[in-house]
């Protein structure tokens, strides 16, 4: 089930392969896990079926330790009977929720596959919603299902659906606005390197709390920490909003360009930028050393997951001396990827979709020294005497900017060093 | 419409996982929507299996709906057969599956498949993952020996008497709690007594091995939230009769053997089956601190019917609340919680199981994961006893809980986690020494458990609430001499006991007037 798209730049680009079949990723609701670590105020009310709530706490794992700032309504047959009003039960349950947990000042209904598929309509539920609570909190509907979004993509639409919310920006005014979310220590990072480029008008979105929203206006300048968004990019590319093409800020090098793109928009040289950051690149490259030992000449497959793949092999690739066999991506958006795409060039392929089984069967024939792939493949790609890294802890783990590179080449040295020194059983 | 935050139980499509991932030749067709197949994960991940649940997914997405969602069933259903050749096809939906009605059964009859297939319906709407599991094994038992079952009237044939009496273990499966080594324990169990085991499902059986199900004498209740419904269909359409004891404890495992003695028409001495270490070490005198500890006890209904005997008849515990997420089991559970004057806790949702345990203030939780966490965060030692559990209970040992074996295993998992009997003197006598003060946690409970800063967080140091009653600071100071796995319960007693008198301030007096007052 695959066909290869032919490309007018084939050249200089990769080529790539669409793939339909069998896709072994999670849906957008398991975005939330992330999300709602992110903003701290904001909680997420999926609207879906005991599936939804155990997958949430399946992906979650250990993180029950506190009451957590999400939930789900699970809709019982009565609701889709027509025997009870849908729109009457969910304001039953909001209000018990915001009676439970004042502290709230966002709301987000999350859609999932059954409210899509008997067509609920919870941007219409929010509005109503928001109207019985006004001034209490802020409530916005998004969705996170799977027959909609994938993995990742449910930040993307959770974060699309604040877009109408950010206040307009002054038109006059230029401003930096980083999308996509990172951990709050990367935030800081950040913030202190914009500073040293003399760059002090930076928002980010999402931010930690949810009402501390960006503005946005023609004077907005976007720069990506994650590339995930295309849906986010164009509501604000429509309220005025440029994008600024660059690579992620994954490795030393995609780290530079991604400085140097935004300083560029501020009019600073790739020299200045470079000459400025000098200290973070020297720690960095000291810092990669000892994990690139490990990685050097390894071959390495990419099974489609987290969005992240291309910046991921780029970065191994070019930093770490890994070699690609495959980078297959559960989507590829040409616009958000066009940095990424020029640096891998004409010698990587990339499978665009999944059909599970071929792609398995393809890891088995070129057995490759490390395949990334999701959480309930590795185990038994491990128990056929194949090294893995399982992609949920790249989006879990803070990975990007210069501080960062060791750890995140470590995420991927780390199966390698391990594999070298259990002299236990055998992995085969 | 219900507001969730954790649950007990997947979704019934997950119980079908977990027979199909149990057994061996089995290949399941789940009709379901992109995302759903995080369900590998439970076992891969959680148990740590080597090979994916045998389970192909359609993973549908927007762009199909309406038009090619049956188109994608066919494919994924030829496309299954064609690679795992399985002997038998379960084909099922997940609950958006069913939404979408493509009849994935009626289309996989009609797709002229080389195996057979059994469709399987979820009614994922109203059921659970234990319900699904069991709809799951009754389908695929019923399916596959609805030919063999004996005309009405056709007595059973009396076994040869060359034939050693046989039975078959019915109902342990993946994910199930311990399911693995218990097996192990019970078919060692039943061997000692002669008896053979013909097959053992879902675990490790394939569709061949269901098919010698009627050769056997009886069946073995074992995990009766799988196993019930395909015992029963037996008992009525075979005439085999089912043997429903859980050897889960020590008296159950003796009545157990008495059980299996009976139904078989065994000529042996039911005292002289195995042997365990739990009489002894409960009746040793280290055990005498264990008496009348006060326990807290939810779980499945099997596992919760079963620690409430074991906890109050074998540990000398006492039995302050009882609860299940099983609501199949909730009539059990009720009877036996009213026969130790307690009302039953049936529920599936977490916070009201929370409240309870706030409440009460136990000694000692026995619980889920879910308990584990609530316990962790109460200061309160807690043992794991039933699913839902994490990969820590999956352990590499070996560590069943049925049997005699189970009941030494059992013995140690919940007294590990309190404080031993020498060591709470200990801790009484030495409370003013520097080294072994309030705050440091006894050696063997590292991180969890006890310690007082745990349990000062669950009862503040200040109550806020208007009315209540204000510590003097004589009072507070002699609180904090009582040892700090019991000062919780003190404090709250003397807070009650002051409200009931009516007193705006506890002092000294109070507080030993209150110890006086709940010593009665």
């Amino acid at each position: 089930m695959s066909q290869v798209i032919a490309r007018a730049d084939a050249d200089s680009m990769p080529s790539v392969t669409t793939e339909r079949g069998e896709r072994a990723v999670f849906c957008g609701l398991t975005s939330i896990i992330w999300l709602h670590r992110r903003i701290q105020d904001a909680f997420f009310l999926v609207v879906g079926s005991r599936t939804c709530a155990h997958l949430l706490q399946s992906a979650a794992g250990v993180m029950i330790f506190a009451e957590p700032r999400f939930a789900t309504a699970i809709l019982g047959e009565r609701d889709l009977a027509g025997m009870a009003d849908c729109h009457e039960e969910l304001d039953r349950v909001v209000s018990e929720l915001l009676e439970r947990r004042p502290d709230i000042r966002r709301l987000f209904l999350v859609g999932s596959c059954p409210s899509e598929v008997i067509k609920l309509d919870l941007a219409n539920a929010a509005t109503r919603l928001q109207g019985v609570h006004e001034n209490r909190l802020r409530i916005s509907a998004f969705s996170g299902s799977g027959i909609e979004t994938t993995f990742t993509q449910g930040e993307d639409q959770c974060l699309a659906s604040m877009v109408p919310d950010l206040p307009a920006a002054p038109e006059e005014s230029q401003r930096l606005m980083v999308v996509g979310t990172i951990a709050d220590i990367i935030e800081d990072q950040f913030r202190r390197h914009f500073a040293q480029l003399g760059i002090t008008d930076v928002d980010f979105f999402p931010a930690a709390r949810a009402d501390n929203l960006p503005s946005v206006g023609p004077g907005t300048r976007v720069i990506l920490a994650q590339p995930y968004v295309s849906d986010t990019v164009s509501a604000l590319v429509k309220r005025g909003a440029k994008l600024i093409s660059a690579p992620y800020p994954l490795g030393i090098e995609g780290t530079l360009a991604w400085f140097q793109a935004a300083a560029a928009e501020w009019g600073h040289s790739p020299e200045s930028v470079q000459e400025a950051l000098a200290i973070p690149i020297a720690r960095a490259q000291k810092s990669l050393a000892k994990a690139r030992e490990s990685l050097q000449g390894r071959t390495l497959h990419f099974l489609p997951d987290s969005q992240l793949e291309l910046p991921l092999a780029r970065f191994l690739r070019d930093e770490c001396g890994m070699s690609l066999i495959e980078v297959a991506t559960p989507f590829l958006d040409q616009t958000l990827m066009a940095e990424e795409l020029k640096r891998l060039g004409s010698e990587v392929s990339i499978v665009e979709g999944s059909d599970l089984d071929s792609a398995l069967a393809r890891v088995r024939a070129s057995r490759p020294d490390l395949t990334v792939c999701g959480m309930g493949i590795a185990n038994p790609l491990e128990a056929e005497g194949l090294r893995t890294k399982w992609s949920i802890e790249l989006i879990f783990t803070p990975i990007q900017g210069f501080d960062q590179v060791a750890d995140l080449a470590g995420l991927f040295a780390r199966p390698l060093t391990r594999e070298r020194q259990l002299e236990v059983g055998s992995w085969s | 419409m219900e507001l969730t935050l954790w649950t007990y139980e997947g979704p019934p499509h997950v119980g079908a996982i977990r027979v199909a991932a149990s057994m061996r030749e089995v290949h399941l067709v789940l009709h379901a929507p992109q995302g759903d197949t995080y369900a590998d994960l439970l076992f891969t991940m959680i148990e740590r299996e080597g090979r994916r649940p045998p389970v192909t997914w359609t993973t549908f997405q927007a762009r199909d709906l309406g038009s090619s969602t049956a188109e994608m069933v066919i494919e994924t259903l030829q496309g299954a057969c064609e690679r795992y050749q399985p002997q038998v096809l379960l084909v099922a939906e997940s609950c958006t599956g069913e939404l979408i009605q493509d009849q994935p059964g009626a289309l996989a009859k009609g797709a002229g498949l080389s195996a057979p297939v059994i469709p399987i319906e979820m009614a994922a709407y109203t059921r659970k993952e234990n319900w699904g599991a069991s709809e799951t094994f009754y389908q695929l038992v019923r399916g596959l020996l609805a030919g063999q079952v004996p005309k009405p009237g056709e007595e059973r044939a009396p076994r040869a008497p060359d034939q050693a009496p046989s039975v078959n273990i019915l109902g342990p499966t993946k994910l199930g709690f311990r399911c693995r080594d218990d097996v192990v324990e019970v078919r060692r169990l039943l061997e000692s007594m002669g008896v053979r085991v013909n097959v053992v499902a879902p675990l490790d059986a394939t569709p061949r091995d269901l098919l010698r199900i009627p050769e056997a004498d009886a069946n073995i209740n074992l995990a009766p939230e799988v196993s019930d419904l395909t015992c029963e269909w037996l008992r009525r359409q075979f005439k085999q009769p089912t043997i429903s004891t859980v050897p889960l404890g020590w008296g159950a495992t003796r009545d157990f053997i008495a059980e299996v003695i009976e139904t078989l028409g065994l000529d042996i001495d039911a005292d002289t089956v195995g042997e365990s270490r739990l009489p002894w070490y409960s009746r040793s005198v280290d055990s005498t601190y264990l008496t009348g500890k006060r326990v807290f006890i939810f779980a499945d209904g099997t596992h919760a019917l079963a620690a409430a005997r074991m906890a109050r008849d074998e540990m000398g515990f006492e039995v302050v609340g009882l609860g299940t997420y099983s609501r199949e089991r909730a009539r059990d559970v009720r009877a036996l919680a009213s026969e130790y004057g307690l009302e039953a806790l049936i529920t599936d949702d977490y916070l009201a199981v929370e409240r309870a345990v706030t409440e009460l203030q136990p000694e000692l939780v026995l619980g889920t994961q879910m308990e584990r966490h609530i316990a962790k965060r109460l200061g309160i030692p807690c043992a794991v006893i039933s699913t839902p559990a994490h990969v820590q209970d999956y352990p590499a040992r070996y560590s069943p809980q049925m049997g005699f074996e189970g009941t030494n295993v059992i013995f140690d998992t919940w007294v590990h986690p309190l404080i031993m009997g020498l060591e709470e003197h200990l801790l009484t006598m030495f409370r003013d020494d520097f080294e072994f003060n309030d705050d440091a946690v006894p050696s063997h409970l590292g991180g969890e458990g006890g310690g007082a800063q745990q349990t000062d967080n669950v009862t503040p140091m200040t109550p806020a609430e208007p009315g209540a009653v204000a510590w003097a600071v004589s009072a507070e100071k002699e609180l904090r001499k009582i040892p700090f796995f019991v000062r919780g319960k003190a404090r709250r007693n003397t807070e009650h006991f002051a409200q009931e008198q009516g007193l705006s301030v506890i002092d000294v007096e109070t507080l030993y007037e209150a110890k006086a007052h709940f010593s009665r």
